[in-house]
This record gives C-alpha cells, structure tokens and sequence, in this order.
C-alpha cells in the first residue's frame, strides 16, 4: 500500500510525454483510503491522451469518490516504452492518482470503447501483477471489471474478465460496490460466491455463471450454471439525464489530450436509426438533458475548469430539442473573459447545421466536418442515413458561402450491398462539393476519410460478412484510381479531383476489428496470442500488425474469415444472444431486410413506433423536449418520407399493430430482396 | 512587453515537484486557464484569431525545476496584485506557486531576449550507476573549462545543429551534496546570444573527457535568472517594474 513515484520518477526522463504518469490533472482527488472501502482503479486501456477525456470513465470516478465505502483511482495504457522500462524495473502497473500499485485495489475495471484494445486490457491486467486468464485468479487478486459499448459482445474476454457491465455504469456501479464491501468484510475469502452475487445484479455479466456449447463451430448453446442467473442479461439505463448532472468537475489535463476542452452530454440515445451504427441501437431511448440543466453545466464548468471551449456531446447534437436556446446564451452571454468557442460533433448533414455553425464560429472558420456515410442516394437507404445529395450540396453551399474553406466528409465502405458505383460515388460526391466550394474560393478542399466497415452486434447489420481485407483495399484502390488526376478525364474532373484529399483506414485493422467484434470465447485465445506475441496498442498502426491476428488464429486452429467475412444465418445463435440492448431480435431482422430491400426508416422520435423494443420493455418513453421535430424534418432533410413503405416490424407471437400493414407472420416482408448474395438460405422468421 | 497596454504585470513562478515533468506549452497553457478561472481583464491580440497577450521567458525543458520562471501578461484593467499571487496559485497545479507580481513600464523588452544570464543547481550521477568521484569529475570540467570553444551536436527547433557551448559557460562549481554524498554543481550560464542547458554543458565535458560518461543529470534547479544592464545586475522582477505601491493603487 505505498506510494510508487519514487521508483516511477527516475523512468520518466527517458520516456515519451512523462506527464503521461503525473497526474494532478484539475479536478482530480487523493481519495482517503480505508480497510471497508472498495478501491475500484477505473482504467481506459489506450494512451492517456486518448482515455484522459473519456466521459464514462470521468463520470464512474466521481460518483465512487462521493459514495462513503469506495475510493476509484485511475490509470491509463503506459507506452511501449514505459510499459518496457516498468518490466525491466518490476514495477507494477499504479494509478495516477496516488501512484499505487494496482493490486493494491479491489476491483481493476476497464473501459471498452473499440475491439482493437482488447490486447491491451491483457496487457495492463499482467502488468498489474494479475493472472490474466479468470480462472487463474485467486482470492488476493482484484475483481476484474469491464464496461463500455464493446462489452455488448462481451465474449471475446470472457476467459479474461470477471464481470461485464452490460449499458449504462451510474447505478450499477454502486449495486457492485455494496457486493465487492460484502466481499471484503468476509476477507475476500470465497470469489466464486461474490461472482455469483455479482451475476445477480441486473446489468452485469458474469461469464463464468454461464456454460457455451458447440457444435463444430456453432454454438449450440448458451446457458447459465445456476438456476438464480438470469438467461439473459439486460442492459442497464438510465432514466433522467437531469439527475446525472456527471462529471461535475471534468478533469482539466496539464498536458494535451483528444478533445481538450470542456464536454457536455445533451442527450444520450439516438433513433436515428443508422443500421451500421451500434452507438445508436444499443443506447436508446432517446433521453435528453433539460435546456437548464445544460446551461447550467457549461456555465458552471467553464468557470470551473477555464476552459475556452465547450462541445455539446451526443450521437447528434443538432437533434438535441434545446439546441438553438444553448447556443444563443452561449454566444451572446456568456460571463467571464476572452471568447468561448462551442464545438458540435457529430452534426447531421444540412442547412441547418450549418446555420448552427456560422452562429456558434463566429471568428475561425476552418473546417466542417459531414458524414454522408454512403455514395449514393440507393447505398444511404440501405443503410439509413437518409441524406439526399441536395441536402448535402445545399449544407456545403452553405458552408463555403459562409466563409469555410474546408470540408470533411466521412464515408464507409464495404457495406452490405454496396456495388463499384456506390463507392466511386464517394469520388463523385467529393468533387460536386469541390466544385461548389470554388464558387467561393479557389482553394477551397475537401478531405474524404473513408473507413471499412465492420458490422457490429445489437444492430441490424449483425448477419452481414463484412468485406475482406483485399476487397476494401481494392475498393479503396477504385478511389485513388478515380480521384487520380489523369489523361480523358477531363480538365475540369482533374482540376476537382486534384482538389480532394483521400484518407483512409488500413483494411488489415478492419479485419482484425472484425474478428474481435462478432467473436465468441474462442476468439479469446487469438487475443491472448496476439499479446503475447507482443500486439499491443493494435489501434495505432505502428504497432498494428496482421500477421500476428492470422498466426494466432491458425495456431487455435480457427479461421479468421468464418468471423469477419461470414454472412449469419437467420437461425444461427448469436454469441452475444444471452445479452440484450432491449433490442428485439425479429426487429432487428427486420429491419435488416428492409435494409436489402434498400427502404429507409425515419426517425421514430417524431413518427409512429416500429417496436424495436426498447421503450416498450423498459417502460421509457424518449425524453424529447420538443415535440416537435427540428427544422428540416427527419434527418433534417425536409423530405417527407411518411409515404414511404413503412417497415414491416411483426412479433413472433404478438400481434401486429392496427396501423401496420398487415401481413403474414411467417412470410418474407413485403419488401423483396434485391441482392440475393447477401439473404441467408433458409426462410425468414421460420 | 510590446504593445502598448493599460495593466502590463509580470509575474515571477516556481514549478517543482511532479508537474516538473509538463513542457513549457503546458505551462503556458495552464497559465492561460488559471487566467479566465479567476476571470482577469485579459488584452487581446487583434486579428483573424484572437488571443491573449501573454508573454513566456526563457524555456525550461521538461523535466527541470525552477524557483524563478517569468512571464508578462497584459490586462487591460488595473487589478490588486497583493493578492493575485495567492489567487492564481489556487487555479495551477499543485508545483507551480506564483511568488510575486510587478507591474511594468510601457513597452519594456520582451523577456526572451532582456534575460541574459542564469544559474543552475545540477546533480550530476553517471548513468551507469557507477560511482562519480568528485576529484576527477572535477578534472573532467576544469579540462573542459580550459577550452576556448566546445561544439556539440544538439537539436535546435527540430533540427541537429553544431553549436559552441564553451562561450555560454560563466561558472562551474562542484561539491559533494553533504546528505545524499552525490555531486552537486553550481552553474552559471549566459542566455544571450545563445544559452546552453545543463545537458549540453554535461555533453560539453563528456566531449573534452569521454572516459567522465557516460553522465546524467538526476534533478537540475533554475534558481535565478538576471537581467544584466549597464553594468547592473537586476532581476527580472526590479528591471522594468513601476513603483509598486503607486502602480498597483493607480486607477
């Protein structure tokens, strides 16, 4: 129980960024230890820069250090060189805190946010001094914990973590907390028991109550060892935003981090309903903060941290009911000195978002960034991002008359249907916006940052074989070959093209994405391979390398592709089947056919419900403001799509309702099928 | 400090203990919030992207600590300066203690070029581990103090330049710090036209004596830093400042 900085200093003079490992950030605390409080260390495995900002983590902190029977410190990923200079000196890994040994704490809970840091939760829990399989740990070692939204499919680290929190941490940290002080009071003496209590607790996974059975490589079954554990494991959620009024006192870090400034969360939820977009199924209801409540946070934040910078943060913050009010009082009163800009993330793509920016940016108008997504109008409905190319034109118009210089527009490809002419609309699309912007100004630019696309679970994408490493390379090849200046295409196309800068994802990180994503225990033992092999920090490309994910996998004798590529079978057992998002799996399904069918689907805070379950099961409504819904109608695109072909949601065993369109329970939707590739053989819904 | 202004304060800081290991941008940026944490009248630069008027001394690399850090800072209202110090020490982190402030003439030299001197408290160990003794460490620097120029190969703003380092060296003294028994130097260094850090005068040595090496600097101090002016020997906070008592009561 000692404080380690002073074996820790004399490495700092030889690693990268030493600030890393100080600490002493702005609103962090020295939280008094005693022998009946839980000491949970909160950890994000990634780089400090990159978990320092992270909300969940910030919010988890606070909510222990005010309860009287926890402490929570928190660590971050150590570099490859300080993690290489802590070995050679055995030291342990340590909080930043209070720079204690993390086996000094009763429970190391990580923070999930992407698949491709899986190997570093292996990493950091060895460092810690802990057996990095679950059944290896004993009563000494701490309870290893894991959140976040990768935790949705929990069973590739279910041999590595002991318990997952499955939604939302703020309620159930403190139900773990009452547990893990039983636990200790008893001397820490039976772990099986404290994980069984664990099990019971609504939200919280514990993979070792439950039994996995195969059948060659599917799984036959997935069931719980003991008669009290529940079957399935439901999601957690939180009611009122309001009464979560989390960080109070966001960390203010000494040295530069990802989103360095101050955060604000306006809602959580999203019914956009994006097919490919896990962040937006696995978190709904829709749930807002009140307008007040908002204000009150910026205000008193600014004043508290002094930043100069605030982002209203949600999964589309232009949806949020209270927007235009927020940012009137942000521009026009805001106390204190010097200027305070506001930075909207994740902004949907239109006319109104850009008026949005001009009011909030008033002095540098350097960049807007746009997420169209897809290349084509028939690709966006298939994966419902319902963004007319006039409404991206008019945004960008928007934009450049209004005095940006540069535009960003994200796309993904390798999505389900995607033909050659869908992602060379990505080129086409890029240059119209170039050729808009030069009305403007001559050297006005756009930057195209094209990602693959690996399908997650919980969405309606889940069935889909996303694309292999060659064919998105391939697909990006089209790209480059297309946005390539060169002889017969025209002086004016080479002029456009020459105006747009190609970014992309490398393939090979999608594909090792994609296995971790929809993998289930078996893939544990790749991850383990893969650390062991030295793959750690697999997010960053200097230390990415296949290879090891191909070596891994063929030494467990498992084929990569049958995770990554391999379209699902309708009647297939899922491995994240025993944990639910409130998701209805037919609903799912269906929206998943009405995606090949190529229908979009509105929005559902301002139109009849398609009963994907949440709100239904959870008896919560979307907390929205306004009833009405923002400018610019759903996707804010002015387009009425109440004439379109609804989806048809039907229930095994429920009736349809009134106003759907009648049909057969056991027949295919109404829609057909247009891309036969992709149906799974047997019948739907059988 | 360039430009006309209604309140130009400079402000004399230590930073020591862990927050020794943030660069001099950090500081400068945690200096900047601490600012509007206590809402001070901050000037601002005019133009196409704002910013305050604050004006850092010499660079201390990450790593070092200092009693004695400088910066200017522009407002454009008077404010009481008694208690500013304390007030601005509780918006920085823990390390970092702001001692005093002074306001300032109109128009006085920019501190990055006024400040020519400065003296260091360096613990000197071999990187080994291998004992130094202090006799022929001694030796070591006298054999380097004996030559007219020393040129290192150091980098420079990103760059690997050859610089002499001999010519910024004023002062080398070594003793035995009496309770840890390691080496403890004192050292004087000129800041203009070029200044040498403590690591290169350590480089500088191994240079005339490789067989000293290899050396390491364990904890290096910034203790004073001087403006010297027609033959005065000034601190940065006497140099420029206004009478304290009448600046700080003029409204």
């Amino acid at each position: 129980m000692s404080d380690l900085w002073p074996r820790i200093e004399p490495l700092l003079a030889k690693v990268e960024k030493p600030a890393r490992y100080i600490g002493m950030e702005r609103g962090s605390q020295q939280p008094v230890w005693a022998p009946h409080k839980v000491a949970w260390l909160l950890i994000y495995p990634d780089t400090y820069e990159i978990g320092l900002p992270n909300q969940g983590l910030q919010i988890l902190y606070e909510i222990l250090n005010e309860r009287g029977d926890a402490v929570a410190e928190r660590s971050y990923a150590p570099w490859t060189d300080m993690a290489g200079s802590m070995r050679s000196k055995g030291l342990p890994l340590f909080s930043v805190d209070t720079h204690r040994s993390a086996a000094d704490f009763d429970v190391l809970a990580f923070n999930l946010s992407a698949e491709l840091v899986f190997t570093n939760v292996l990493e950091m829990v060895d460092l810690a001094g802990v057996p990095v399989r679950n059944v290896d740990r004993r009563p000494e070692h701490p309870i290893v914990i894991a959140g976040g939204h990768s935790t949705f499919n929990p069973e590739p680290l279910a041999d590595y973590v002991d318990a997952f929190v499955i939604g939302e941490g703020e309620e159930v940290v403190s139900e773990i907390t009452e547990v893990l002080a039983a636990w200790k009071k008893g001397g820490r003496a039976d772990r099986e028991a404290a994980l069984h209590d664990l099990a019971l607790i609504p939200g919280v996974y514990v993979p070792s109550m439950y039994h996995v059975e195969y059948d060659g490589m599917a799984i036959a079954a997935i069931e719980p060892r003991y008669d009290d554990v529940p079957a399935k494991v439901d999601k957690r959620t939180v009611a009122d935003l309001d009464e979560w009024p989390y960080p109070k006192n966001q960390l203010v870090p000494l040295i530069e981090v990802v989103h360095d400034r101050l955060n604000v969360e306006v809602f959580r939820g999203c019914t956009r309903g994006c097919r490919f977009c896990q962040a937006g199924m696995i978190t709904r209801p829709v749930r807002e903060r009140s307008e007040e409540s908002v204000r009150t946070m910026v205000a008193e934040g600014l004043r508290r941290t002094g930043y100069d910078e605030v982002a209203l943060t949600s999964l589309s913050t232009a949806d949020f009911s209270g927007i235009e009010g927020v940012v009137a009082n942000l521009v026009n009163d805001q106390p204190g000195t010097g200027q305070v800009s506001l930075s909207l993330p994740s902004l949907r793509v239109d006319a109104f978002t850009v008026g949005l920016a001009s009011q909030i940016q008033k002095v540098r108008r350097t960049g807007l960034t746009f997420a169209p997504e897809a290349g084509s109008w028939r690709l966006r409905q298939v994966i419902n991002k319902l963004v007319l190319e006039e409404d991206l034109y008019a945004a960008v118009d928007s934009a450049y008359s209004s005095g940006w210089r540069r535009m960003k527009l994200y796309f993904l490809t390798g999505l389900p249907t995607e033909v050659d002419e869908d992602t060379l609309g990505i080129a086409e699309l890029a240059r119209n916006c170039v050729e808009i912007g030069r009305k403007y100004n001559k050297q006005a630019s756009v930057t195209v940052s094209v990602g693959g696309f690996v399908p997650k679970a919980h969405t309606p994408f889940q069935w889909f074989g996303q694309n292999g490493a060659d064919e998105l390379r391939r697909k990006i090849g089209l790209l480059r070959d297309d946005l390539r200046p060169r002889r017969g295409s025209g002086a004016k196309n080479q002029k456009l093209s020459n105006q747009v800068n190609l970014k992309w994802h490398d393939p090979e990180a999608t594909f090792a994405e994609g296995i971790c994503s929809r993998g289930d225990r078996r893939v544990g033992r790749v991850i383990e391979r893969v650390w062991r092999a030295g793959g750690t920090f697999q997010e960053w490309s200097e230390h990415f390398d296949l290879q090891r994910w191909l070596d891994a996998c063929e030494a467990e004798g498992l084929d990569p592709q049958w995770f990554a590529t391999r379209h699902r079978h309708v009647d297939e057992i899922l491995p994240w089947d025993h944990i639910t998002a409130g998701l209805h799996k037919d609903f799912l399904w269906l929206d998943w056919q009405e995606a090949l069918a190529e229908h979009g689907l509105p929005d559902c805070r301002w139109t009849p419900c398609y009963d994907c379950g949440v709100c239904t099961d959870y008896a919560l409504e979307h907390v929205v403001a306004s009833p009405i819904a923002p400018a610019g109608g759903s996707q804010g695109t002015n387009q009425d799509w109440s004439n379109q072909d609804g989806v048809a949601v039907r229930f095994l065993g429920r009736k349809p309702r009134p106003e759907r369109p009648a049909s057969d329970e056991n027949a295919a939707p109404a829609a057909p099928v247009s891309v036969a590739a992709l149906v799974p053989e047997s019948g739907i819904l059988s | 400090m360039k430009g006309g202004s209604v309140f130009p304060v400079r402000l004399q800081f230590s930073k020591v203990g862990k927050v020794r290991w943030t660069s001099h941008r950090d500081i400068a940026r945690m200096f900047e919030r601490a600012f509007r944490i206590l809402e001070l009248p901050l000037e601002f630069s005019e133009g196409f992207s704002p910013h305050p008027k604050v004006s850092f001394g010499l660079a201390l690399s990450t790593g070092y600590e200092s009693n004695e850090e400088y910066l200017d800072v522009s407002l454009a209202q008077v404010i009481d300066l008694e208690t500013l110090p304390e007030r601005l020490t509780t918006a920085l982190p823990a390390g970092i203690t702001v001692l005093r402030a002074v306001v300032l003439h109109d128009r006085v030299p920019a501190l990055q070029e006024t400040v020519t001197a400065a003296n260091w408290i360096v613990e000197v160990a071999r990187d080994d581990d291998v004992a130094l003794g202090l006799d022929e460490f001694q030796t070591a620097v006298d054999a380097a103090l004996a030559r007219d120029e020393i040129t290192i190969r150091r980098s420079r703003k990103g760059k690997l330049v050859d610089d002499d380092v001999r010519g910024a060296i004023r002062h080398f003294r070594a003793t035995v710090d009496p309770v840890s028994g390691g080496i403890v130097c004192d050292l004087e260094v000129s800041t203009q036209p070029r200044s040498a850090k403590p690591c290169d005068v350590l480089a500088a040595i191994m240079q005339v004596t490789p067989a000293i090496g290899p050396l390491v600097e364990r904890r290096v101090l910034r203790v004073h830093q001087w403006i010297e002016r027609d033959g005065a020997r000034l601190s940065p906070l006497d140099a420029d400042a206004r009478p304290h008592a009448a600046s700080a009561r003029a409204s």
